[in-house]
């Protein structure tokens, strides 16, 4: 394939990627915001995993969350509101050689975007898309998400919000040709790293929530689950996340979970009273759309030549002598 | 060619030569019109009749049978010399019912003295309403001066096959072979292509029917025509408007087409699903308008430039992807398949309404490329052009068609394909050190786009105001920048491009400007009245956006100009109507602003492409002095400047 035979140039030489080289602009995020976690998690995953910053490509929609791209040494694209899953896949469908990477936020993706992610998930591209869920709209300045619970206040429901919050793990673990569903906090970074890491090993389309802390408009709102270890509901499996001894000590609410077991999943989605934090769903035999759609030659214009004429023979009224 | 087992075994009746025809050949939805029309207008071509094919496609899959609405058939104009439209009025008209007739009856598309077919059946219908409704249709056809025949297709299929419903299409294929003195075994061949598929005893159950169609025409009828063909030199395609943008995108070397299904678009996509894969392109089926929009824009930033191919309503839907393609100066190319507007309208008929939304569409300053292809063939090389110029100056190029050429059909002489059609490979090679994301070039404002794979050129594509790093511009003079620099694309663009030939003389009395599918009916009509010794010519426009220079002096050059356009325009005659609240043609309201020439505009919002004989009438009413009360100083008077 004409794009594989490109990265023999691009080879990497032999130096080790540095923490540094992953680091794109300043970030311009508040002070404590739970995506400046999310960042460093992301940066030290490139840089373990060596990638080549040339070969990765972050893509996002528009939010506090969809800065992300600019504060990453890789490609990005920053593109509209919603859009972010539909542009990856394009970008994904005829270079399977790139790293695709998708950052979204609660209102980018279970609201203005919510048709594309469901079909996203449907198509099992193989990307990484983290959907950083603060339960609020940031960049316009406090509005009611989805995701708010019931009774915020803001801008636009300055008496309370009216209804139950969305619930993005027990609709995503509703979708069709689903193959991996995760939850992390942005406040555990090591699970936090953890699970960004299985997302990005698993290939398919990999779906991670991340509660993310907003202390500009939600100060308060993840506070209890910081401060009490025993909100958490920390998911284990030896084909999940696997808990460091420190961290199995503080959180004792533990559940083994087969990454497997489906219905388990929703189960825990569903009717927990705890937030769960692991890999909830995985699945590595769903096929990914863009091994499907691959061309079977060797694109050239000599392919193209004859496909042409092909098509054009159909068609043709030859001269009659 | 007399049949063979022919009952009546006559020679063939001396036929009346004529230089050309319009037939149409119309039934329920479901009866077989259309295939009878397609391959009745192939044998002719074959033969080397210049032909034009017209659908007559009902708005529903499964419209009432027997209903006006549900007429569903071809029109073919077939000529003895290349045709570049679907011509006027019907000469002869095949139907199926009385029903689907009456509808054509009543959108006045028989020619005075026309010749009708009419399938006899329904005279005996054991329904009264049915035999009633028949007989009064054929009265008034007698009472308007037709002469309508009946022919018992029923009966005679039926001695042949247990279905007719199924056969009367190849059965009237017979009856029109004989009309039209076509080659018989050129319409046997036919039947063997289209039913390829099919059983043996099927092709043959057919053949049988065609035969039987000729013979009951050669034995009943004394109707006979031969028109001159004028056997090809080199080879032809014959292929309608959208199977031609779709062979367009594989020559193009695109190798990404995302689309969401909408009429009448969708069979461009339909043709390349089908074959895109043979030179290892792929259609993306998006879950809608924006998704398959994105998706493309993706797939280009990416390095692979993509199209997306959409109509009215999903063009629409795609309004703020395509501003950020602009913005973020990415290569992508969009299609439109105009059709009726404005809202859902009328999806299966013709209109050229979406011209100003494409070049003004998408908030803000989104300058981008439009053109509109002028005929069949031009649907092919338009969409080869917009791929190159789309990569050239990495920005969007909206290429317009409508559901007239979508569907319609002619012969073009084959393409010979050419490597200079598709783009050089993806550009991987390592970004020398101080290039920017971009290095707006500043006499033409360009940019060598930098693609993802690139050792060296990291960087994020924003929709946002953006600097030469492409970095968030927070400073008002970084975003006129970028403003200034798209916008220069275009004059850059516009500098390659030739000024349009003028048809007919380069000044006179009237000229006549249209862009798009109308070229070829507006010519027809320019030259029809030149015939007559008026002073008239006519400026046919490919580019829209940027639009070539040179059109403003060519406008002066003549008394009056008129805009003929498939959109709405204000009539100056509706008693409302002055010069201080007229809605112009969407071409009208652009030259006028360009050119500050008065220009007057004439455009219609029907069914069916403009005719060239509506197109002429409209002529001579413009050049006679017209009785208008209203005060309108300057209204006539687009003068020397």
């Amino acid at each position: 394939m004409a794009v594989r035979a490109t990265d023999l140039l691009l080879s990497s030489g032999d130096e080790e990627h540095t923490l540094e080289e992953y680091e794109g602009r300043m970030p311009r995020w508040c002070t404590g915001c739970g995506d400046l976690a999310i960042l460093a998690a992301v940066q030290k995953l490139c840089r373990d995993k060596q990638l080549n910053r040339e070969k990765v490509v972050f893509v996002s929609g528009i939010g506090c969350s969809s800065r992300f791209p600019h504060y990453m040494g890789t490609y990005g694209f920053h593109g509209l509101h919603g859009r972010a899953l539909p542009v990856a896949e394009g970008v994904k469908m005829r270079r399977p050689d790139l790293d695709v990477f998708v950052n979204t936020g609660d209102g980018d993706c279970c609201s203005i975007g919510a048709a594309h992610w469901m079909h996203a998930t449907r198509y099992n591209m193989n990307m990484t898309v983290m959907m950083h869920d603060n339960n609020i709209y940031g960049l316009t300045k406090k509005q009611a998400s989805p995701t708010s619970p019931k009774g915020t206040r803001s801008n636009t429901t300055p008496r309370g919000s009216d209804l139950d919050a969305f619930d993005p793990l027990a609709a995503t673990l509703g979708m069709s040709n689903l193959s991996f569903v995760a939850q992390a906090v942005d406040w555990i970074p090591e699970l936090l790293y953890k699970i960004i890491k299985q997302g990005y090993e698993h290939r398919g389309f990999s779906f991670i929530r991340i509660l993310q802390r907003c202390p500009e408009f939600m100060p308060n709102r993840f506070e209890a689950c910081v401060q009490d270890p025993d909100k958490l509901l920390l998911l284990t499996h030896k084909n999940g996340i696997e808990l460091s001894p420190g961290l199995a000590k503080v959180y004792k609410n533990q559940k083994e979970h087969d990454p497997l077991d489906l219905v388990g999943a929703q189960e825990i989605a569903g009717t927990s009273e705890r937030v769960p934090v692991g890999i909830l769903y995985r699945n590595d035999s769903v096929p990914c759309y863009e091994d499907l759609r691959q061309p079977t030659e060797l694109i050239t214009p000599q392919l193209i030549r004859k496909g042409l004429e092909t098509e054009l023979d159909k068609f043709t009224i030859w001269p009659s002598d | 060619m007399p049949a063979k087992n022919s009952k009546v075994s006559v020679v063939s009746k001396p036929a009346m030569a004529i230089n050309e025809h319009v037939v149409e050949i119309i039934s329920d939805s479901g009866e077989g019109a259309q295939k009878c029309g397609q391959s009745f207008a192939s044998i002719a071509a074959k033969m080397g009749n210049g032909i034009w094919t017209v659908e007559i496609i009902p708005a529903e899959i499964q419209p009432p049978a027997r209903s006006i609405e549900g007429a569903s058939g071809n029109r073919i104009r077939l000529a003895a010399d290349r045709v570049t439209n679907g011509g006027d009025k019907a000469n002869l008209m095949v139907a199926f019912n009385e029903q689907v007739l009456l509808g054509r009856l009543h959108a006045d598309e028989l020619a005075d003295g026309a010749i009708i077919l009419l399938e006899s059946k329904w005279r005996t219908d054991p329904n009264a309403a049915v035999a009633k409704s028949y007989s009064n249709v054929y009265e008034r056809l007698v009472a308007d001066g037709f002469k309508p025949i009946e022919v018992p297709m029923e009966t005679e299929c039926l001695k042949l096959v247990a279905d007719a419903r199924r056969g009367k299409n190849m059965f009237v294929l017979g009856l029109l072979c004989s009309i039209y003195s076509l080659d018989m075994q050129l319409a046997r061949d036919q039947i063997s292509t289209i039913f390829k598929k099919k059983s043996a005893k099927i092709i043959s159950a057919n053949h049988s029917l065609l035969e039987a169609g000729y013979d009951w025409a050669e034995a009943n009828l004394d109707i006979k025509f031969k028109i001159p063909t004028t056997p090809a030199k080199e080879p032809h395609i014959v292929i309608n408007g959208n199977t031609a943008l779709g062979l367009g995108v594989m020559a193009s070397g695109m190798e990404v087409c995302a689309m969401y299904p909408i009429t009448p678009a969708t069979s461009a996509s339909h043709y390349l699903s089908d074959v895109f894969k043979n030179v290892g392109g792929v259609v993306h089926q998006a879950e809608d308008e924006i998704a398959a929009c994105a998706f493309a824009i993706g797939s280009s930033y990416a390095g692979k430039c993509a199209v997306t191919i959409t109509s009215g309503p999903g063009y629409s839907l795609k309004q703020e992807c395509i501003g950020l393609a602009v913005m973020a100066e990415i290569p992508l190319v969009v299609i439109n398949v105009q059709r009726g507007g404005p809202s859902t309208g009328q999806p299966t008929k013709p209109e050229q309404g979406d011209m100003l939304t494409a070049v003004f569409g998408s908030h803000g300053d989104a300058p981008k490329v439009v053109m509109a292809a002028t005929d069949i063939e031009d649907c092919f090389y338009s969409v080869i052009t917009a791929r190159r110029i789309a990569e050239t100056f990495n920005t969007v190029v909206v290429l317009l068609s409508d559901a007239g050429l979508a569907t319609a059909q002619q012969p073009c002489p084959r393409p010979e394909f050419s490597e200079d059609w598709l783009a050089p490979p993806i550009d991987q090679s390592p970004v020398e050190d101080g290039r920017l994301a971009y290095d707006w070039q500043l006499q033409t404002g360009r940019v060598n786009r930098i693609i993802p794979g690139q050792p060296n050129g990291m960087h994020t594509v924003t929709g946002l105001a953006h600097d030469r790093r492409s970095c968030v511009a927070y400073n008002l003079t970084v975003n006129k920048e970028g403003v200034r620099n798209r916008s220069l694309k275009l004059a850059a663009l516009q500098k390659t491009l030739k000024t349009p030939p003028v048809f007919g003389d380069d000044t006179g009395e009237l000229l006549v400007v249209g862009w798009g599918s109308t070229k070829g009916a507006i010519e027809e009509a320019v030259q029809r009245v030149r015939n007559d010794g008026y002073s008239v010519s006519s400026l046919h426009l490919r580019f829209i956006q940027p639009m070539a220079s040179g059109i403003k002096e060519i406008l002066q050059r003549f008394d009056k100009v008129l805009c003929v356009e498939n959109n709405w325009s204000d009539d100056m005659e509706d008693d409302l109507i002055t010069e201080d609240n007229r809605r112009y043609s969407n071409l009208a309201w652009l030259l006028r602003a360009r050119s500050l020439v008065d220009i007057d505009c004439w455009g219609e919002v029907g069914e069916q492409p403009i005719k060239p004989g509506t197109v002429e009438r409209v002529i001579r009413d413009r050049l006679a002095p017209r009785a208008i009360n209203k005060t309108a100083p300057n209204r006539a008077a687009a003068g020397r400047h």
